[in-house]
């Protein structure tokens, strides 16, 4: 009964991780598929952990992935990438923003980020792919379409086309503007090309 | 907040089980729907509320909301309540009544249980209110249920004129999966007929009202016995079978897909037949609940064989993974390959306050305070209690700062000598279960400084509106509450109110100082918005200045999420003391321009932030 794809998305509260996994579901249903989200977010909105579990197949149980069973880990963090990595099955992948945010306790010198959680998550034998979506979002010119573009990051490593994944993310701009939803297929676009060239570069 | 808008048509939606729930009360042709916000059941009456043909309000109480709904009920209408599992503690009083009086109208609690604590100060297995209230208890597993079984209580409702308990979890409230829906149909209220023996419960009445609670109960029980809710599924694997409500029964089925099932939907009162049924099945029985060991206990009184907490754990939520090693370890198998990896080791991220949150001063200027004693209280104020700030003694539930605070300044023993007593409390906290509190403590000549934090907002759950911020729940115009008038009328002297601006930190650090040493009782009232709310307006950011900043750290002791460390160093003072530097920049693309920090920065480092060129935004931040 795992026919299930299983997609974890990590982050931090505010980055919009429950929102990119959201419109996740809403392709897998788009395709005919059974789904569940959830969240494991206390008090997200105030600067803590999130991470969002997606699982969609024929019939979806329980909403929760079983640590050691997620297909792709989506961070939108490094540390969080790092915090999250078994939960991944043997072979799994992570995609993985560089971007770091330090929460104040590391700023309060209680606590230390890691200097390279991309290095520890190599080290840990896993498969990763990392790439700059915060910059990229900020050359696009605003720091918000780093959501689409970590979907962007995650198309072609989902069981459906890609192109599935990109209408249900310009469903949702189509009300604000035809200006919206261009820079969002922009930045979706940067994001699948980035995760091909880190990975051509990885290779 | 939330405008009412049509509908969305009857189709397949992708909805949570508060949205699921929400349809399903509109759908049910509901009336009257009233709540007070409470992670995880807040959703629920924030979707009602954008529905047409119903009235929503968001109440000061959750026992204040159940009395509206039961007025309604009363009155020959469908009417809906909903809390957060500690909410039904306040809640309970009108509860264990309205059991006695029973309804008109449908009338539908749902209560959601905050099931491995994401935000809540206990644990509660709400269940036990089904026992306690002789009231029938539904449980959904998933958001399709959740509807469906919210059409069936209404039905329940007044086949029996009994209230309906809905139980939820986190993970039923706030998982996302798919649901059929349907249109509503409207029922109209019969209006209020007096009957003055069933709903003036004087003990002559209620006296009268008992035995018909006990005789429903039975009644009750034989169609729990026949209900489709509860059903058994054969299974293959006849080793083990299980007994299973709410999301266990998910767990149950993906971790043993052969097992024999009983799966219970209408779970209070317990179809003892049914669980017979199941356990003539199989070898051995095992009850899979979250919380409490509540149905296998009841079990056990019928002299059934049956396992349950005695192999699972005591606390927290259930899944695949906790279930799995649990039964072979019962059945002496093999225990499951250990996970793939063991996690790597990553610091904690715990909860912060906002950048720019006004309570970012009060906690700020409270830790600068000696001699304290500060009796907290629930909502965001609470992360007082977190770094840098490590100025909240205690909390215990919504509204208790009051009674703590007095009871920590009478009951004071010879270490508390000179401290000084602070109560804090929120403005929405202060409505709900406050007020009565401080009317004691004035009552009773305590010697406690409180601060009314008044954020205009129920700030924790999302910034629901409130009596203090002059909105109701479709964010319309409504009378707002005046905080220096209400505590004046409760009986604090005008000289001992103050109304101060937490941004203004010399200001407030003088009032807390003063107002801490009178001995009687102060209100200090802080009055600015939340900043996730639309009254809060951004002003001009701020940066530092590199080669001013001398790394005192000052600033970031006011705990602002937009400050950053660039590099720590070391001094030896003139008096050969070291101490440690941190030298800081401001994330300039988030910070408000609120001037928190700028105010304990002696060299005045801080200044407001002058963009150079586009470029200069770019930092490493906000993934947005
Ligand atoms: S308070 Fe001022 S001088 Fe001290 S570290 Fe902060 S910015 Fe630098
Ligand atoms: S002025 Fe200081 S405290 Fe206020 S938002 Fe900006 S960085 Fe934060």
């Amino acid at each position: 009964m795992s026919e299930n794809t299983n997609i974890l998305v990590v982050g931090i509260g505010g980055q919009g991780v429950m929102t990119a996994t959201e419109i996740l579901a809403e392709a897998a249903i788009a395709m005919g598929h059974d789904a569940k989200k959830t969240e494991v977010a206390g008090m997200a909105q105030r600067g803590g952990v999130v991470s969002s579990h997606l699982r969609f197949g024929q019939r979806v149980l329980s909403p929760q992935i079983t640590p050691g069973t997620a297909d792709v880990l989506l961070g939108f963090e490094s540390a969080e990438a790092m915090r999250w990595q078994h939960m991944l099955r043997p072979g799994g992948i992570t995609l993985m923003n560089t971007a770091r945010l330090v929460p104040p306790v590391v700023e309060l010198g209680l606590f230390d980020y890691p200097d390279d959680p991309l290095g520890e998550i190599r080290k840990s034998g896993n498969k990763v792919v990392a790439f700059d979506a915060t910059s990229i979002a900020q050359q696009l010119g605003d720091i918000r379409l780093g959501n689409t573009v970590m979907l962007g990051a995650i198309a072609d490593h989902l069981p459906f086309p890609a192109e599935t994944l990109l209408d249900c993310v310009l469903k949702r701009f189509q009300r604000k503007g035809e200006k919206l939803v261009e820079l969002n297929r922009q930045a979706f676009a940067a994001g699948r090309a980035a995760v091909g060239t880190a990975e051509a570069v990885a290779a | 907040m939330a405008a009412v808008m049509p509908a969305p048509a009857a189709s397949r939606l992708l909805l949570s089980g508060n949205e699921a729930v929400a349809r399903a009360v509109w759908e049910a042709g509901v009336k009257v729907a009233a709540a007070y916000p409470g992670t995880p059941s807040t959703e629920m009456l924030e979707v009602i509320s954008t529905y047409p043909d119903l009235y929503a309000e968001w109440s000061v109480n959750e026992k204040v909301s159940l009395e509206v709904a039961i007025g309604a009920a009363y009155a020959g209408s469908r009417s809906f309540c909903c809390m957060k599992h500690v909410g039904m503690n306040v809640a309970s009083d009108a509860l264990m009544t309205l059991t006695l009086t029973g309804v008109i109208g449908g009338l539908v609690i749902a209560i959601a249980d905050d099931v491995g604590l994401s935000s809540s100060q206990n644990e509660q297995d709400s269940r036990y209110w089904g026992r306690f209230a002789h009231l029938p208890v539904f449980e959904p597993a998933d958001s399709q249920e959740a509807h469906a079984m919210t059409l069936q209580a209404y039905e329940l409702s007044e086949q029996f004129q009994v209230p309906v308990i809905l139980r939820m979890t986190t993970r039923i409230n706030h998982v996302k999966s798919l649901v059929t829906t349907g249109e509503r149909v409207a029922h109209a209220g019969a209006g209020f007929k007096k009957e003055p023996g069933r709903f003036v419960m004087v003990p002559g009445n209620a006296c009268k009202r008992i035995p018909l609670m006990f005789k429903r109960d039975g009644e009750l029980r034989a169609l729990a016995e026949t209900s489709p809710l509860n059903f058994i599924e054969h299974g293959s694997d006849r080793r083990v079978g299980f007994i299973a409500s709410g999301p266990a029964y998910m767990h149950v089925k993906e971790s043993f897909p052969n097992a024999p099932v009983l799966k219970l939907g209408f779970s209070c009162p317990v179809p003892f037949e049914k669980c017979r049924e199941l356990a003539a099945l199989v070898d051995q029985v095992v009850v899979v609940e979250e919380v409490e060991p509540l149905i296998v206990t009841e079990l056990k009184a019928q002299g059934l064989k049956v396992l349950g907490k005695e192999i699972l754990p005591l606390q927290g939520e259930l899944s695949p993974n906790v279930l799995k090693p649990a039964i072979a370890r019962l059945l002496g198998e093999p225990l499951p390959a250990p996970q793939a990896v063991v996690p790597l080791q990553v610091f904690p991220r715990p909860p912060t306050m906002c950048v720019a949150c006004p309570h970012l001063g009060v906690y700020y200027t409270l830790s600068q305070v000696r001699n304290l004693n500060i009796s907290g209280d629930i909502g965001c104020y609470t992360l007082g209690a977190g770094h840098p700030w490590n100025a909240l003694d205690t909390c215990v539930s919504m509204g208790a700062s009051m009674g703590v605070a007095l009871g920590m300044d009478k009951g004071r023993g010879e270490a508390d000598k000179d401290k000084r007593v602070v109560a804090v409390i929120g403005d929405s906290t202060f409505l709900h279960m406050g007020m009565q509190g401080l009317l004691d403590m004035v009552y009773n000549k305590g010697n406690v400084t409180v601060l009314l934090l008044d954020n205009r907002a129920v700030g924790m759950t999302g910034g629901q509106d409130n009596p203090g911020n002059g909105r109701d729940i479709h964010g319309d115009e409504a009378p707002r509450v005046d905080f220096a008038k209400l505590v004046s009328a409760l009986g604090v002297k005008e000289e001992r109110i103050h109304k101060v601006n937490p941004y203004e930190l010399p200001v407030l650090f003088k009032t807390i100082r003063e107002e801490v040493k009178v001995p009687e009782v102060s209100v200090i009232i802080t009055d600015q918005p939340c900043v996730l709310i639309k009254d809060y307006h951004k002003l001009k950011p701020f940066e530092v200045i590199d080669d001013r900043c001398t790394g005192c750290g000052n600033c970031i002791d006011v705990g602002c999420p937009a400050i950053h460390v660039t590099r720590r160093g070391k001094e030896v003072k003139a008096s050969g003391k070291e101490v440690d530097l941190a030298f800081v920049r401001i994330e300039s693309s988030v910070c408000t321009g609120c001037g928190l920090c700028v105010q304990p920065c002696a060299p005045k480092a801080i200044v407001h932030y002058a963009p150079v060129s586009p470029i200069k935004l770019v930092s490493k931040g906000c993934g947005a």
